[in-house]
């Protein structure tokens, strides 16, 4: 098992393109994936559901720990955390 | 009757005045019957599935016609709603438990809404609308319901709802449609970011009262820019409102009007004035903003939601759709520029610890060919009877534009051979994006047909800052006398060379940019579609020798704070001497 902490900057949170950016990376893994928001009390949530994802309320700012256990796991993990630590990017550079 | 007025939420500007038209989805109460063997309960939600998945897909079309790709988007996550696994695991503990389908569906659907509405957060309650419409339709299927929705409206009305989802509106016939009051939503419901997609008046979040107190064909006034509905008004108040909404219509219109005219200097110079697009809905707002054409039109959207690299037909349809949207205008398409601050899921970027200065955009163009030529062949085929140009993003040596052109011309002999139909001998430019181009703008002007200057990575490369970055914030200095002196290197090598430079970054839509640009000599200036009427406006006040002037002395200044201050007064002195 891998996991790592890392904070949410993106403004929306895990919310709208950035939760579903995540959640479409994460189903690209074959192991068993969570996240847990690190700043409201809660119990952990699959990575590959973009509704428990949403359930999460993970806001701007935010800490969460991803954790992945499974044959990709490290994989996975550092995708996930390369992608929040990426902040999602949406405009491209012009 | 006296007038009865209702208050809400400001949600979209604009003055309607007409019949109520009250839309109340059907009613979907599930019949109590006895529950069949889990096995074929499940196998029953699961042709309902596939079924809604069905519906989904052809309403994301349609809304994407109506009101663009980003707006539609809702319903790809509708689409992951569906196929969510949370909520399937749900719905099948209930029929485990004996449950019947139809209301294991509803009960798992509003248990999931509860749960994101307990976040206590605007942004993530408004999804349990999406989840419980999800949860509707598939209810809806289960029984046997055609979809009810607003596609039926005949009559000019103002439209009366408790809520309006994305599933109600699709279908719906702008021109039919006066206004849009909801007793539910807030600024970033669906109701209101469709309103203001389509320039309708909107007012949402009128209360609990509101479905009460309208009847069907009552006469309404809505003043969107107020959060007001006025129900059964007096003809004196009717009347008044009248005379509102006429000056406003005027308003806009010579708003737009003004900024559909060329930009010209007040000694004549014809200016250049366009726009930077990213998918159809700000194709449609380029034109609706008067811009001359595309400075910039990004592909990115084609490749970063996806699970695999779009395919040459998906590219040919979606390049089609936008081209033909604008008019006949001259767009400029800029080749695929992603790197790994935004990797798609089916391109393995290895973790680079600065992927701005690491695999990107034409890098990854060059090494990935297969990708590459899919996306040359399609651009050449969907730009038959349109004026296309190509740009390949961030250039750094003359080698990558040559092999470049090489592809370009391998997959038109390739179209030809196999008998496609395509354009013959686009023009290919290059971005100007990177210092070392900036240099060697003579030199690449060899294998270029043409420039644009893309001023925000220009700026982060020329004064090694990173513009994500909080705290070197203050150091990403677009004015910088570094970065005009490179503008200004690019722009005399350009026109020395007898080719055409624009620009297409930020810079470019700067008020306190525009005047030096200008004096600079740039032929076009691509910036946001909201910006345009302010820019064209402001270089149709300008005199070009005296900008030239002014670009002299700004390129002497010492510090970005002494060029702001000096454009800051500039602007100040020019606004006085208009009155």
């Amino acid at each position: 098992m891998v996991e790592e902490r890392i904070t949410v900057r993106h403004e929306v949170g895990l919310h709208a393109r950035p939760a579903a950016l995540f959640v479409k990376t994460a189903q690209g893994f074959r192991s068993a994936i969570t996240v847990r928001n690190l700043d409201r009390p809660g119990n952990p949530a699959d990575a590959k559901s973009i509704l428990a994802i949403l359930t999460l309320g993970v806001g701007r700012g935010h800490a969460i720990l991803v954790a992945a256990d499974g044959p990709d796991e490290r994989d996975a993990v550092d995708r996930l955390v390369a992608l929040v630590d990426g902040n999602f990017s949406e405009e491209g550079p012009s | 009757m006296a007038e009865f007025p209702l208050r809400g939420i400001a949600a979209s500007e604009g003055i309607a005045i007409g019949p109520a038209f009250r839309f109340v989805p059907g009613d979907l109460t599930v019949p109590s019957r006895p529950a069949g063997d889990a096995t074929s309960e499940w196998a029953r939600f699961e042709a309902a599935r596939r079924a809604g998945e069905a519906e989904l897909k052809d309403l994301r079309e349609r809304l994407a016609r109506q009101v663009g790709d980003e707006e539609a988007s809702i319903f790809d996550a509708h689409r992951l709603m569906l196929a969510d696994p949370m909520l399937e695991e749900k719905i099948r503990q209930r029929i485990e438990g004996g449950m019947g389908v139809e209301q294991a569906v509803s009960e798992s659907a509003d248990d999931v809404g509860r749960m994101l509405e307990s976040t206590r957060d605007e942004l993530f309650a408004a999804r349990a609308a999406d989840v419980r419409d999800v949860g509707r339709r598939l209810v809806r299927l289960l029984l046997g319901r055609p979809p009810d929705g607003l596609a039926g409206l005949t009559l000019p009305a103002v439209i009366v709802a408790e809520d309006l989802s994305p599933s109600d509106t699709a279908g719906l016939d702008p021109q039919m449609v006066l206004g849009i009051a909801t007793a539910q939503g807030g600024w970033t419901s669906h109701s209101a970011i469709l309103a203001r997609t389509l320039g309708l008046p909107a007012v949402v979040a009128l209360g609990e009262g509101l479905m009460q107190r309208v009847s069907a064909g009552d006469e309404v006034v809505l003043v969107g820019s107020e959060g007001l509905l006025l129900v059964g008004p007096e003809a004196e108040t009717v009347a008044a409102y009248r005379r509102l909404e006429a000056e406003d219509r005027r308003r806009r219109e010579t708003r737009r009007g003004r900024a559909a005219r060329e930009a010209r200097t007040t000694d004549g110079r014809r200016v250049e004035v366009a726009a930077n697009v990213g998918d159809l809905a700000s194709a449609r707002a380029a034109v609706d903003n008067g811009a001359d054409g595309v400075g910039l039109l990004r592909t990115e959207f084609l490749y970063l939601d996806e699970k695999d690299p779009p395919g040459e037909a998906k590219q040919i349809a979606a390049y089609r759709e936008i081209f033909s949207s604008l008019g006949g205008r001259p767009i400029i398409i800029r080749t695929l520029d992603i790197g790994g601050d935004k990797p798609p899921s089916y391109l393995l970027f290895p973790r680079e610890a600065n992927p701005f200065l690491g695999w990107r955009a034409v890098r990854v163009s060059l090494d990935r060919p297969d990708l590459f030529r899919t996306q040359l062949r399609a651009i050449l085929q969907a730009s038959v009877g349109h004026d296309v140009r190509v740009m390949i993003p961030m250039v750094t040596g003359l080698e990558e534009v040559r092999r470049v052109r090489t592809m370009l011309a391998e997959a038109e002999a390739e179209l030809a051979k196999e008998g496609r139909p395509h354009a013959g001998g686009l023009a290919m430019g290059i971005m100007v994006e990177t210092p070392a181009a900036a240099v060697l703008v003579d030199i690449l002007a060899e294998a270029a047909d043409f420039f644009s200057l893309g001023t925000n990575d220009l700026t982060q490369y020329a004064l090694a800052v990173d513009r994500g970055n909080a705290s070197v914030a203050a150091v990403y200095q677009p004015l910088h006398p570094a970065v005009l002196r490179l503008i200004r290197t690019a722009i005399e090598a350009a026109h020395s060379a007898g080719k055409w430079i624009g620009m297409c970054g930020e810079l470019a839509g700067l008020p306190k940019a525009v005047p030096i640009l200008l004096g600079l000599g740039l032929d076009e200036f691509s910036m946001v579609p909201s910006q345009i009427p302010a820019i064209k406006d402001l270089i149709s006040r300008l005199d070009g020798n005296a900008a030239r002037a002014l670009a002299d002395e700004v390129l002497q200044l010492p510090t970005a704070g002494d060029v702001e201050r000096h454009m800051e007064s500039f602007l100040t002195e020019l606004r006085a001497a208009d009155g």
